[in-house]
């Protein structure tokens, strides 16, 4: 009986070491040799596993550039697909380290549920999808009214959608299930009329239907959608890391900084292009931050710069052939904008 | 009294360590203490956890603006509503279900019961098939299969299939014409409970009258012709004011009537088709478990085969059968959670919106786990009422 006692005891005193512990996620990271990266179930040019099972996606690729900014290596990076519901308290009880999910940037995210978002990896916005060939005439999402809605629960679309509908005093069934692939099937089995998310959701989707030709997308676009990687509260230094990882990426694409180019560039005499891939002399930027100097280098190697991480999942070089509209850079009337590397 | 106090004393055995019945309080205080600690220190801990992560806590949300539709309500419910009417909203649809999967499966359960042990062979093997095909798949799996079944058989509503009395079926589910209720409708009600009533009162008049005098009455016909025949001369007396509200083909749906849905429908038939299989096995081992004696008795008193089932047999299988139906009651309800793979809001589905809109974890699967719990509690007291005044009363 007092072994028993004892040995509760000193669980108990162990769980309690156990937890105090987790504060660091980049030592308890470097420790475990990867990263555990939180993402979707499978959205095309997100985060979708390919034919051979690798995970491809903006999203996907996110998680890689912090793993060559950490290790240097891009591989080292290990996912967990998660659905609408699931991903927060992944986030929150540290079994990931990075959600990195088409997830949108909310305050109440941001506050009540304990999460810092890094930055905007891409700027989306809630539209509707129908199927013309089943419903002529309809070419605006203000003709809905009485319309069957699939929708994915959990979701700010969910709640974007609900306000719509109300705002222009029209009526409608929300049609709600937790996983992706449900929504996609009940949606292309017409037990809905209208599937809606984020506009480059539908495209993905679209091609996954049985006749993507059938199926068109309304002009509409009901909501801000900024989608960005968040990680937990209470560690500044690999919110930092992550932040910092998405910035350069972006600050990449600004000064021309390509996979192909990055070796050479790193001779180069720009003096900002030496202070970011770190070849200044005795520069910190990159120890300050939790990781070596060369992190920038590490990073562009693994997957490019931003925009060819953008069109290699979801523009030209991709089926979804999107646009890069307002995920431009700034300096090309985009949004997407880095502040200085120095 | 004094001799029983000397007889009790036991021999000390010297030391007060080695005295049994102080160690034994001792180690239960031990244990008690340890449980106590271990329970606070997972509160404590889970508390220190969440300030840390900076996780809101507490049960004051639920007073939020919910933001989010639900399909299906029974209540009044809209975006506007508060969190905590949404999880209501959720919890009056798994009552609603499971309320309605328990009814039909009984009924479904018993046929099926009864018939595996029919002197017919047809009979008994399609039973058999039945009970065997249904117990083996696992739930989840019969309500996709429903579910897929509606889905992909039906046509969608532009094709709907025309039923009598203005029903349609179509994919998005099964539309009936609506009662409409119009002045003076209060006046049917009454009269049909009047009916309910006055047909329990002459029922139990004939079981008198037959124990006492041996004369029948014919107490079915004469129950039915008052549950119909009164709310019918109610109706007409306050002038015809039920009307009908018919569904309509519009551009998306039909619209009007009420609406079944397809997520209610799979998860309701599902589980009902289930739950029956192992109704049926329970209600054939509850006839069986009843004495072969008492069917040859009472045939030798003169019993149809009808009567003996109805009067003798079944009776006695009750004692048998409940304490295991109460179970598969408890397992019916809490499989209706598993509504949430086809997208039907009960009280799992609407909670956990909730939970992911709110962030609220803990709070959420409290919630969940209290109220399931309550349920299966209620579920169990009834049935052990139930039970209590089934069991073999000895005379």
């Amino acid at each position: 009986m007092k072994h028993i006692a004892i040995g509760i005891l000193g669980a108990a005193t162990l769980g309690l070491v156990a937890s105090a512990a987790s504060a660091a996620t980049l030592d308890d990271v470097k420790a475990k040799g990867f990263i555990q990266c939180g993402v979707s179930t499978g959205l095309a040019g997100f985060s979708a596993p390919d034919d051979k099972g690798d995970w491809q996606g903006i999203d996907a690729d996110f998680c890689r550039a912090v793993a060559a900014a950490v290790f240097g290596d891009g591989t080292k990076v290990k996912f967990t697909p998660l659905s609408a519901k699931e991903r927060f308290t992944a986030l929150q009880s540290g079994e990931i380290d990075v959600l990195s999910r088409n997830t949108t940037w909310t305050i109440n995210r941001d506050t009540a549920l304990g999460l810092n978002f890094v930055g905007v990896t891409y700027y989306d916005g809630q539209g509707f999808m129908i199927n013309a060939k089943k419903l002529p005439g309809v070419n605006s999402a203000l003709q809905l009214s009485g319309a069957a809605v699939c929708v994915q629960s959990g979701t700010t679309t969910e709640l974007n959608l609900a306000d719509y509908f109300k705002t222009n005093k029209m009526e409608y069934s929300p049609v709600v299930f937790e996983q992706l692939s449900e929504v996609d099937a009940a949606y292309d089995a017409g037990r809905c009329d209208v599937y809606t998310t984020d506009q480059s959701g539908l495209y993905g989707i679209r091609l996954t239907l049985g006749a993507p030709a059938d199926h068109v997308v309304l002009p509409e676009i009901i909501s801000k959608e900024p989608l960005g990687p968040a990680v937990r509260q209470g560690d500044d230094q690999w919110y930092h890391i992550v932040k910092w990882t998405y910035f350069a990426l972006l600050q990449a694409e600004e000064l021309g900084i390509t996979k192909a180019n990055v070796e050479e560039m790193k001779a180069s005499e720009n003096p900002e292009i030496k202070r970011v891939l770190g070849q200044e002399a005795d520069t910190k930027i990159g120890t300050d931050l939790g990781v070596s100097n060369d992190w920038v280098v590490n990073i562009v190697k693994a997957v490019g710069n931003y925009g060819e991480m953008f069109e290699r999942n979801v523009g030209s070089g991709s089926p979804l052939k999107i646009a890069r509209g307002i995920n431009a850079l700034w300096t090309k009337g985009g949004l997407q904008y880095s502040p200085p590397i120095r | 009294m004094a001799s029983q106090e000397i007889l009790r004393e036991e021999p000390s055995r010297g030391s007060f360590i080695n005295d049994p019945k102080v160690r034994g309080i001792v180690f239960q205080a031990v244990v008690v203490i340890v449980l106590v600690a271990l329970v606070w220190w997972i509160v404590q801990n889970t508390i220190d956890n969440l300030t840390r992560l900076r996780i809101a806590s507490g049960f004051g949300f639920l007073r939020g603006r919910a933001g989010f539709d639900i399909s299906d309500s029974a209540i009044a419910y809209s975006s506007d509503s508060t969190y905590g009417r949404a999880i209501v909203v959720g919890f009056v649809n798994t009552l609603i279900v499971a309320a309605a999967g328990i009814v039909t499966a009984t009924i479904i359960g018993f046929i099926l019961g009864v018939g595996r042990l029919s002197h017919n062979w047809l009979i008994r093997k399609i039973c058999m098939v039945y009970v065997e095909v249904f117990r083996n798949i696992p739930p989840l799996l019969v309500i996709f299969f429903w579910y897929s079944g509606v889905l992909s058989v039906l046509p969608p509503p532009r094709e709907s299939i025309n039923l009598p009395f203005s029903s349609f079926l179509n994919q998005r589910g099964f539309y009936f014409p609506r009662a409409v209720w119009g002045e003076g409708s209060w006046l049917i009600l009454v009269a049909l409970l009047l009916g309910i009533a006055m047909a329990w009162f002459v029922a139990r008049k004939a079981r008198q009258r037959q124990m006492a005098t041996g004369q029948q009455f014919p107490v079915f016909w004469t129950s039915a012709a008052l549950i119909i025949g009164l709310p019918l001369l109610a109706y007409a007396l306050s002038g015809f004011p039920l009307s009908f509200d018919y569904p309509k083909q519009s551009t998306f749906n039909l619209t009007g009537g009420f609406q079944v849905k397809p997520e209610f429908l799979s998860l309701y038939l599902a589980l009902s088709f289930y739950t029956a299989a192992f109704i049926a096995e329970i209600v054939r081992a509850g006839i069986m478990g009843v004495n072969k004696g008492q069917t040859e008795a009472a045939g030798a008193l003169g019993l149809r085969p009808g009567s003996i089932l109805r009067l003798v047999v079944i009776p006695q299988a009750m004692r048998i059968v409940i304490p295991p139906l109460t179970s598969q009651y408890l397992n019916l309800t809490k499989n209706s959670s598993l509504a949430i793979a086809i997208g039907y809001p009960d009280l799992t589905a609407t909670t956990g919106t909730v939970l992911n809109q709110t962030g609220q974890a803990i709070e959420c699967v409290l919630i969940m786990m209290v109220v399931y719990l309550a349920l299966s509690l209620l579920t169990s007291a009834v049935m052990n009422v139930v039970n209590a005044r089934m069991a073999l009363v000895e005379r």
